[in-house]
């Protein structure tokens, strides 16, 4: 059962704890929601919403101000470099009952999130207020650390707070110092569990595609779904992220241009001068425009027929046994 | 909420072919005739007299800033521009409640033009956008029974426009096809019945303006085309989580009284009502006075249009608000009220700085017919091409996938 802002408002009130709530138009971003709150005299919160390779869910608050790197934070965690990133966006509905951009460690008062794990930052212990979202971000309230404590233990839950900055160098003698925060079980996130075969081709094109890592944004609203594609030693995490991407016309005509664009640009750098780099710049979007339609139109026509054949192939071949007949030819 | 008021079928409902009482003709819109006196329709007029609500800046925004990107073209140059409870489906996806779509085609004709692709490329946008997944209706008894088509014909038309449909670049993860003729089954025809008992044949008759004397199959296929509303129609595709999923409908305003009738017979179904986006008719080439007939082929750009054919068409038969000189053109500018060339730019270029420009300098005279035109062609053009070439790989095959009875289980991607 997913809790509503005022039943969470209700319960902050049952517990006597005191807050100051104040009422805005829905804000995406930390810098919009500054402009609504600013003068409530508290300390903004950050928060992201992660999973790790193995589906386990983590909420970060920080402060607007901490610097956070996932890759450090996933080391101290003992997942590894890499082994956080930004939980899918079905998870926000179904784990954590908020809609995109309202984030809040409060939405651990529900039931189907016993199981994130909540890193806070230490700099909210000496906050006069903190400012979070009560499972809306129309709203924010604010309410001093120590309520925010008592909240926490309220629903069973030990705070956790964490110098977010400190980068300890993790080996063998030195065993990551945050593994005590990873939780004991993994959850059933929406979109499928590990073994999810991939949808042929498609999948199988996208693993010949090289990737960059794009450095996860602090907003959760835009979850970053690219991996590092290691060829070679690991082998290549077939996940629903990974389906959802590799399947995903957009994010690949995306990632053409991207690629193209670049590649265009460092061949123009070549012959001509860099001064002219805005005009470049400008071509270049002009070109995009141009191509994205046609592009995009491909691209879902080679979907579509991929898709096709693998469809007829797995009739086929549930048929083809049974009868022992022959293959009909299609005209 | 608006979905209450002005919704009683007993009570408002609008006389079934738009005649005042005192019997004068002023404009007739229903599924099957689309006419006004003097030619120009008055969508406010429309609005007010179905009772729908005019899609408004705000919602635009709203759209806006639940998807992420600019809204599509349809919706920023108004020809989206009424809808029935698009705000609830906006509020219960931004909880995280999703939503499927729903749209259709009668498949009268073979040929197509743009007109016809206006609705599927809109929902194309609301599947991209929205990640949700969409069924197709093609609605092959409807034709043979209000335009004498035998079934097989019917059939034939149905896959035929069913690769046009595809060509607009539908996933095929998330969308499924059907005709009324093969899906017929036990989930949506028990449906069909349920909501024909709802409905009596006083209400078809008020609603669509049938009589007794025309055949049976009228007074049912209404019924039919309500039943996709609910996702029970579909057990394959939704299974006892999305039960009472919500339904977001795109379609031309002529398609109102159906979606009427089936948001009145919802509650007693313990369905949720399914809410309507719903689109301006698409001007003829000639003009507000001129209908974009199949019969006409010059009335209206067709899908299967040579590029000489378009500029042709839009070159002769494009009724523009141009002065008759160069002198005066120059002069005075156009009219831009009645110019069809740049009515055609405000839907298809995308470009908004562009558009406006071409605006001020042809309303003002320093832009020429031709040179409006000229531009037009090239849009037209573009839109054509993507299209045929999509349109031609399109095989047989990828027709029956899109319309096999499968799961699909990437549906909300």
């Amino acid at each position: 059962m997913a809790f509503t802002k005022d039943q969470l408002l209700a319960r902050l009130q049952e517990l006597k704890i005191e807050f100051l709530s104040c009422d805005h138009p829905a804000v995406m971003t930390v810098e919009e929601q500054a402009k609504y709150v600013g003068h409530l005299g508290g300390a903004l919160s950050k928060n992201l919403f992660l999973k790790d390779k193995k589906h386990r869910l983590y909420i970060i608050s920080a402060l607007a101000n901490t610097k956070v790197d996932l890759k450090i934070l996933s080391q101290r965690l003992g997942l590894g470099k890499g082994g956080l990133r930004m939980a899918p966006e079905e998870a926000l509905p179904e784990i954590l009952h908020v809609a995109l951009g309202s984030v809040t460690p409060f939405a651990l008062i529900n039931e189907s999130a016993r199981s994130v794990s909540l890193l806070l930052d230490k700099g909210f212990k000496s906050q006069r207020y903190c400012l979070f979202h009560p499972l809306t971000n129309e709203v924010t309230i604010a309410l001093t650390p120590s309520d925010f404590d008592k909240f926490l233990l309220s629903i069973g839950r030990e705070p956790a707070y964490v110098d977010l900055e400190d980068c300890p160098v993790v080996g063998k003698d030195n065993p990551p110092d945050l593994a005590y925060l990873v939780p004991a079980e993994a959850l059933n996130l929406p979109g499928g569990a590990d073994k999810v075969p991939p949808t042929s081709a498609p999948a199988q094109t996208n693993a010949t595609l090289e990737q960059k890592t794009k450095q996860p944004t602090q907003k959760p609203k835009e979850p970053s779904k690219e991996q590092k594609q290691k060829s070679g030693k690991d082998k290549p995490q077939i996940n629903a992220d990974a389906v959802a991407d590799s399947t995903n016309v957009e994010k690949f005509v995306e990632k053409v241009l991207e690629k193209v664009s670049n590649v265009f640009i460092s061949e123009l750098s070549k012959q001509s001068n860099a001064e002219d780099g805005n005009i470049k710049d400008h071509m270049l979007e002009g070109v995009k425009q141009r191509v994205s339609f046609d592009l995009l139109s491909m691209t879902m026509t080679l979907k579509n027929s991929v898709y096709t054949q693998g469809f007829h192939a797995g009739i086929e071949s549930t048929l083809y046994p049974l009868a022992n007949r022959k293959i009909v030819e299609r005209k | 909420m608006a979905s209450t008021t002005g919704e009683t079928l007993a009570a408002a409902e609008p006389i079934a072919d738009g005649r005042t009482e005192e019997g004068e003709e002023e404009q007739v819109v229903n599924p099957w005739e689309v006419s006004a006196k003097g030619g120009k329709i008055d969508y406010d007029k429309l609005v007010d007299r179905f009772g729908c609500q005019r899609l408004d800046e705000s919602l635009i925004q709203r759209f806006e800033r639940i998807t992420g990107r600019r809204a599509h073209v349809f919706l920023r140059r108004g020809l989206f521009f009424a809808h029935r409870d698009l705000s609830d489906i906006l509020d219960a996806y931004e909880r995280g409640e999703k939503f499927y779509l729903y749209t259709g085609r009668g498949p009268s004709s073979e040929s197509l033009h743009l007109g016809h692709l206006v609705p599927f490329m809109f929902t194309k946008y609301l599947q991209d956008v929205f990640k949700v997944p969409l069924v197709i209706q093609l609605t092959d008894d409807e034709k043979c029974m209000w335009k004498g088509l035998s079934v097989e014909e019917s059939e034939r038309l149905a896959r035929e426009n069913a690769k046009d449909i595809i060509a607009c670049g539908f996933d095929i993860e998330r969308t499924f096809i059907f005709a009324d003729f093969s899906y017929m089954s036990p989930p949506i025809y028990k449906n069909i019945v349920r909501i024909a008992n709802c409905v009596t044949g006083n209400k078809i008759v008020g609603i669509f303006g049938l009589t007794l004397e025309d055949y049976g199959g009228k007074f049912f296929f209404p019924y039919i085309q309500a039943a996709p509303s609910f996702p029970s129609s579909f057990p394959h595709i939704f299974s006892d989580k999305y039960s009472k999923l919500r339904c977001l409908i795109p379609c031309a305003i002529d398609q109102d009284p159906y979606f009427r009738m089936t948001r009145d017979v919802a509650p007693r179904l313990s369905y949720h009502k399914p809410a309507l986006i719903e689109s301006k008719f698409f001007p003829a080439l000639q003009g507000e006075s001129g209908k974009m007939s199949a019969s006409d082929p010059n009335s209206a750009i067709y899908v299967t249009d040579s590029l000489k054919d378009i500029k042709n068409k839009v070159n002769r038969y494009a009724f523009s608000g141009g002065q008759d000189t160069i002198e005066k053109q120059r002069k005075f500018g156009a009219n831009l009220e009645v110019d069809v060339p740049v009515k055609y730019l405000n839907f298809f270029l995308d470009d908004d700085a562009e558009l406006l420009s071409i605006k001020e300098k042809y309303g003002s005279g320093a832009m020429l017919t031709g040179e409006v035109k000229a531009r037009l062609i090239e849009v037209l053009s573009e839109i054509v091409e993507r299209h045929q070439r999509a349109r031609a790989a399109v095989t047989e095959e990828m027709v029956d996938a899109f319309m096999a009875v499968r799961p699909l289980p990437r549906m909300f991607g």
